[in-house]
């Protein structure tokens, strides 16, 4: 269907390099759930940081709560540090309209006022509704409307990318 | 076949009006989302935002403090606006049909209604007359359900013994004209628990109750031994005089917790009770305030579980 050929590990490394230069001593990774979850965690590894990275969910903070309901997974906020004062680095897969971003800020607004919050994504694939930009993006490109992009892990940690036709 | 009125055409929450009919998908579902809204009580802003601009009516035709407060407060860390009814001293008292009551509160841009009322059945009546963005939530219909109740009795059976398939369940006390044990009895057969016990004496626990699979025991400490969990129910000072039941003291004698008596249980079985719990009736202030009790816990925990309801009912449409 798609002939999109995007390998995900080697945009890995350009999002690590890109990422090193965002991170001050200080600074925190937090991963967007899922995919940018899963890409924290190895960040967190790769870059040689002390303790674990935060995640969180969009999920109480959704603008589509009215029409798409509860979503099953709002439980996976963790935020193992004080966000006061913190610079945090957002992690996340995928970059399109840009409204999980929104409601992801004010989520990590709920635990307090950070000094900085800056976001590094796999894939921007451009489509914002909303004026937020991406630091650090590995790769741009330009998906049809009907098309949902998303990252995958396999059970040796290895990332792939997933597209499906929205129904 | 009927659908059930609280599932819409794809099986999701709607309305929850009683626990019997609710698949066991949709009480975990309530469950783990409960989890998240316990959580929101570490951050610093203890609210979200996912029913703001919505108004909840609470509509409470019989009297209850702790049950309207925690919907309450559960309406507001969701961020809806909340109107507190108290009908038995307003319309109702002044003959408006429970119908006419509804309808005036929602050309008032009611979302949401939470109903108590002394009559089975009457939060069924409203969720059928009322308009299709309206929700409905029962707080306690006469002696037939209270399931937000029997919900967070579940949340807090699960906090504490996770595995619902090897529990030994005692609800004591008042069965027959307990909505809570009606409730507590559907989650907990839904939710596969292989031994439910209903204790105490003849007048209060039919011998019928076997018919929901339910083990009946009229003999306290037969009921308690071994168990995991021990429900107890509150003593409806009501019905002493309708010669159900010698005297308090009497029953407290028979049925009553005390230490003695818990110690037939398992070591780490845990002691619940919906509240308002009278010392001395049925339950024993050294096991009303001991480390086995999980009372105070149970409150908590009914936040929680009355914000997943709202919510998951908010976010689904008819």
């Amino acid at each position: 269907m798609s002939s999109l050929n995007l390998d995900a590990e080697a945009l890995y490394a350009d999002l690590l390099s890109g990422v090193r230069g965002l991170m001050d001593a200080d600074a925190v990774l937090v991963g967007i759930w899922r995919g940018g979850a899963w890409l924290a965690e190895r960040l967190q590894r790769d870059l040689q940081r002390s303790g674990e990275c935060g995640v969180i969910s969009s999920a109480l903070h959704r603008d589509d709560f009215g029409s798409r309901g509860m979503s099953a997974s709002a439980d996976h906020t963790r935020l193992p540090f004080d966000v006061n004062g913190k610079p945090i680095v957002l992690i996340d897969d995928v970059l399109y309209t840009g409204r999980t971003i929104r409601a992801v800020i004010n989520e990590l607004y709920d635990f307090g006022r950070p000094a900085r919050v800056t976001l590094a994504v796999l894939v921007d694939r451009g489509g914002r509704e909303l004026p937020i930009a991406a630091a650090v993006s590995a790769a741009r490109i330009t998906l049809p409307h009907g098309q949902r992009l998303s990252l995958a892990r396999d059970d040796a940690g290895r990332f792939t990318f997933e597209i499906e036709e929205r129904g | 076949m009927q659908r059930n009125p609280q599932l819409n055409k794809s099986g999701e929450l709607i309305h929850l009006l009683s626990i019997d009919g609710l698949p066991r998908a949709v009480l975990h579902q309530i469950l783990d989302t409960a989890g998240t809204f316990l959580s929101v009580n570490d951050r610093e802003v203890k609210k979200v935002p996912l029913l703001r601009g919505k108004s909840v009516f609470n509509l409470f035709f019989e009297n209850s403090t702790r049950t309207r407060t925690t919907f309450e407060i559960a309406a507001k860390r969701l961020s809806a606006d909340v109107i507190n009814l108290d009908i038995a001293r307003s319309s109702a008292a002044k003959g408006e049909s429970l119908l006419d009551t509804i309808a005036n509160l929602s050309a008032m841009h009611a979302d949401m209604f939470v109903v108590r009322h002394s009559e089975s059945g009457a939060p069924y009546l409203i969720a059928q007359h009322c308009a299709p963005h309206v929700h409905v939530v029962n707080a306690g219909d006469g002696r037939h359900q209270h399931p937000t109740q029997g919900l967070l009795d579940m949340y807090t059976i699960r906090h504490f013994k996770h595995d619902f398939t090897k529990l030994t369940v005692a609800i004591v006390g008042d069965i027959v004209h307990s909505r809570v044990a009606r409730s507590d009895i559907h989650a907990l057969t839904t939710l596969g628990v292989p031994e439910i016990r209903a204790v105490g004496p003849k007048t209060l626990v039919p011998g019928d109750l076997a018919a929901m699979g339910v083990r009946v025991c009229h003999d306290m400490k037969e009921g308690i031994a071994g168990a995991d969990v021990i429900i107890m129910l509150r003593l409806q000072n009501e019905r002493m005089s309708g010669a159900m039941l010698p005297s308090a003291a009497e029953f407290f004698k028979s049925y009553g917790l005390t230490p003695d008596k818990l110690a037939l249980a398992k070591p780490d079985a845990i002691v619940m009770h919906p509240g308002p719990i009278n010392r001395g009736v049925e339950i024993d202030s050294d096991v009303a305030d001991g480390k086995q009790s999980v009372i105070l816990p149970q409150v908590t925990f009914g936040i929680a579980v009355r914000m997943a309801v709202m919510s998951i009912i908010a976010g689904n449409s008819a």
